[in-house]
């Protein structure tokens, strides 16, 4: 993978975005950090030497001069606190006792109430080094000045370790940042990766490729999924139009032959003779047959594209099969079979009319031309709480358990039926219909007979109103 | 009766107007749809047919521009469009009726009549007559010569249709849509058994049939002979 192309992520950019905010956060945190221990350090030694200043204060003013000298000059000595610095001069700066040698430069920094900030040189085994010395002056009656101070050394060094580490948590924490970032547009990069070498693998013409999931059920296998289920439509309805294109050529080859075939006929035969009138009629009547067929496929090829679900509404399954029943009733009776309805009145779906009833007539319609005279066809209609359901069974041949997925197909006319009229284009609507309707079509035996049923899913009565689009 | 047509296949338009002469109309004719609704504006028609597809200006267009202008003569779209929700957009357009080519002359000339009468307007009887069969629309009685006839509710609105349309012939693709607003063919022919039964209960034991078959074509009520 190459490394440009992760810089380059959105995720990438993202976590760095997130980082930024984030990093300059931490970084004023440890500021604040830094300059409190400071500040705190800073009081304290503030508040040490200022104590002291009291305790000889109280010394002076007890004991008088002498005993303040003896006092500074003890606490100078070998035996004084580690970094203490005193100095106690005369009025004319000429050092009494102290560790100093002499009065500091006023030209450093002086603060109100005394405080002031200097350098010395200090030797300490053979090494030169300035000490920052932090310390209060304060003059006596006299003209005697006191200072008393502290060596900022220990300060300057825990500064220094501060710093140090404060910076070094920073920069793992900034570096760990960028490492996460990368490591993380690295995985996603190859998820992403994933889903477009199978959309290429498609382009270049391998229908079946789909996008390998990783099962954990995350949101790039959602999509994953969401996209291999669009892939399986697309092949299906790719396969679909091949088959339709195939069909197509090859069953409507024969009517076009006959009428061809006619109507040359018709050619060389005299034109006024008997035949003449009658061969063009049949020839009229081909050509309605095959723009049936067409029509019909038209028809399938649609509701399987779902380009009718825009137009699908609340509609009553009873009274459409109601209606069917009424235009069949009279043909069933004169071929001496019995249409019985048993239908639940005001079953409500939602559908597309039109198709729904040309998907009962088909059905109606193959019942009565398979079942032999003195049988019985029946049309139900079930109303259920989640699911309502059309049955339309028949004591007729049936269809065999091999045959029941392959009679769906276009075209498909079983061996039995195979003379008499008929497009075999009924059963192929009646599946586009219900995939339309994302129904349950199921082809079983009636014994004897075929039952033929279609659910749906059922939808509310008269107070719950769906005019429209249907999800 | 004076009809416009506006085709523009040279062929189907000759075809038509042809067919329209032969059977006593006067016809005008256009090929583009900017001419042929020039010309609608221009004079006064008994009826038009409008081809969907046309060059210059639509025919669905030419329909809504005439209807805004007020302009009621009867329109016969004819279409290759023939799916149920294209239909529903000519009629909305103001279509009054609507044919999927092809289409059998006759089924043509069948709709043209209905549209014609449609147009000229019928008072809210509630009496329908044809004849000596009465159908009364509020009681739902229906007599012939004084005597009472029992009609299936399917049978009543199967003759209310053709009676509505008494002297001109209907198709079985009209009273599909007509009493069963089916608009797909059945193939079979379904309706054929429902008119024989029909015919059963208004013409049998009378002295003269109303109910006639029109070969190639369909049905007819009317008292005299085709």
């Amino acid at each position: 993978m190459k490394a440009g192309r992760i810089f380059r992520t959105s995720t990438f950019r993202l976590t760095l975005l997130y980082l930024a905010p984030f990093g300059i956060l931490v970084f004023v945190l440890f500021a604040v950090l830094y300059w409190a221990t400071l500040g705190l350090i800073d009081s304290q030694t503030n508040a040490t030497i200022e104590a002291e200043v009291r305790g000889l204060a109280e010394q002076y003013g007890a004991h008088g001069l002498d005993r303040l000298v003896q006092v500074v000059a003890e606490r100078s000595g070998p035996n004084g606190e580690k970094g203490a610095v005193y100095l106690l001069t005369g009025p004319d700066l000429h050092p009494l006792a102290g560790n100093l040698d002499a009065w500091p430069e006023t030209r450093n920094t002086v603060s109100r109430d005394g405080w002031i900030n200097f350098e010395i040189d200090r030797s300490s085994g053979g090494n030169a080094t300035t000490r920052q010395i932090r310390a209060k002056v304060f003059r006596i009656e006299g003209g005697f000045r006191l200072l008393v101070g502290r060596d900022m050394a220990e300060r300057a060094a825990f500064r220094a370790v501060i710093a140090k580490t404060l910076t070094i948590a920073l920069g793992i924490a900034m570096a760990l940042g960028v490492a996460g970032a990368l490591y993380l547009s690295r995985m996603l990069l190859a998820r992403v990766e994933a889903v477009a070498e199978t959309s290429r693998t498609i382009v270049r013409g391998d229908l079946a490729g789909r996008v390998p999931l990783q099962g954990s059920g995350d949101e790039f296998d959602r999509l994953s999924t969401s996209l291999n289920e669009m892939l399986d439509q697309i092949e299906h309805l790719m396969t679909g139009m091949r088959a339709v294109t195939d069909s197509l050529a090859h069953d409507l080859r024969s009517p076009l032959t006959r009428l061809k075939g006619r109507i040359e006929n018709a050619l060389r035969s005299q034109p006024d003779g008997p035949h003449y009138r009658e061969t063009l009629e049949r020839a009229n009547a081909d050509v309605d047959a095959i723009l049936a067929t067409f029509n019909a496929l038209l028809s399938i090829s649609q509701a399987e594209a779902g380009a009718a679900r825009s137009s699908m509404s609340r509609v009553n399954l009873g009274s459409i099969a109601q209606d069917a029943f009424d235009l069949y009733e009279p043909l069933a009776d004169e071929k001496g079979l019995t249409l019985k309805p048993e239908i639940e009145a005001d079953t409500f779906i939602i559908g597309h009319a039109q198709l729904l009833a040309q998907s009962v007539a088909n059905l109606l319609d193959n019942a009565i031309k398979c079942t032999p005279q003195g049988g019985t066809i029946t049309l139900t209609v079930r109303r259920g709480r989640d699911r309502s359901a059309l049955v339309i069974a028949d004591t007729g041949p049936g269809i065999p358990a091999s045959e029941r997925q392959h009679v769906l197909e276009r075209f498909v006319r079983l061996d039995a039926s195979r003379s008499s009229p008929g497009s075999g284009l009924g059963l192929s609507l009646v599946a586009a219909v219900a995939q339309l309707h994302r129904a349950a079509l199921r082809l079983e035996d009636n014994n004897p007979g075929l039952r033929v049923t279609l659910e749906f899913e059922a939808t509310a009565g008269e107070d719950e109103i769906k005019p429209q689009a249907v999800p | 009766m004076h009809i416009l047509v506006i085709e523009d296949d040279v062929d189907v338009a000759d075809y038509l107007v042809k067919g329209l002469a032969e059977s006593g109309y006067v016809v005008d004719r256009a090929s583009d749809g900017r001419d042929g609704l020039f010309l609608a504006l221009g004079q006064s028609y008994d009826a038009m047919i409008v081809d969907r597809m046309l060059p210059g200006l639509d025919g669905l267009s030419i329909v809504q521009t005439l209807r805004a202008q007020d302009n009621r003569t009867p329109v016969l779209i004819l279409s290759a469009l023939g799916q149920v929700d294209d239909r529903v957009k000519g009629l909305r357009a103001g279509g009054d009726d609507y044919l999927t080519k092809p289409y059998a002359f006759s089924e043509l000339l069948a709709r043209l009549e209905a549209i014609l009468r449609r147009g000229t307007g019928e008072a809210g009887d509630p009496k329908l007559r044809v004849g000596d069969l009465e159908m009364d629309l509020l009681t739902r009685a229906v007599k012939r010569a004084g005597r009472s006839i029992e009609l299936q509710p399917r049978e009543f609105k199967l003759l209310e249709y053709l009676m509505r349309h008494a002297g001109q012939v209907v198709t079985r693709t009209m009273l599909l849509e007509g009493v069963w607003d089916y608009h797909f063919d059945p193939q079979t022919n379904v309706i054929d058994v429902h008119v024989s039964r029909l015919r059963q209960k208004i013409d049998k034991g009378f002295d003269h049939p109303l109910l006639h078959t029109i070969r190639g074509a369909g049905y007819s009520l009317r008292p005299e002979t085709a």
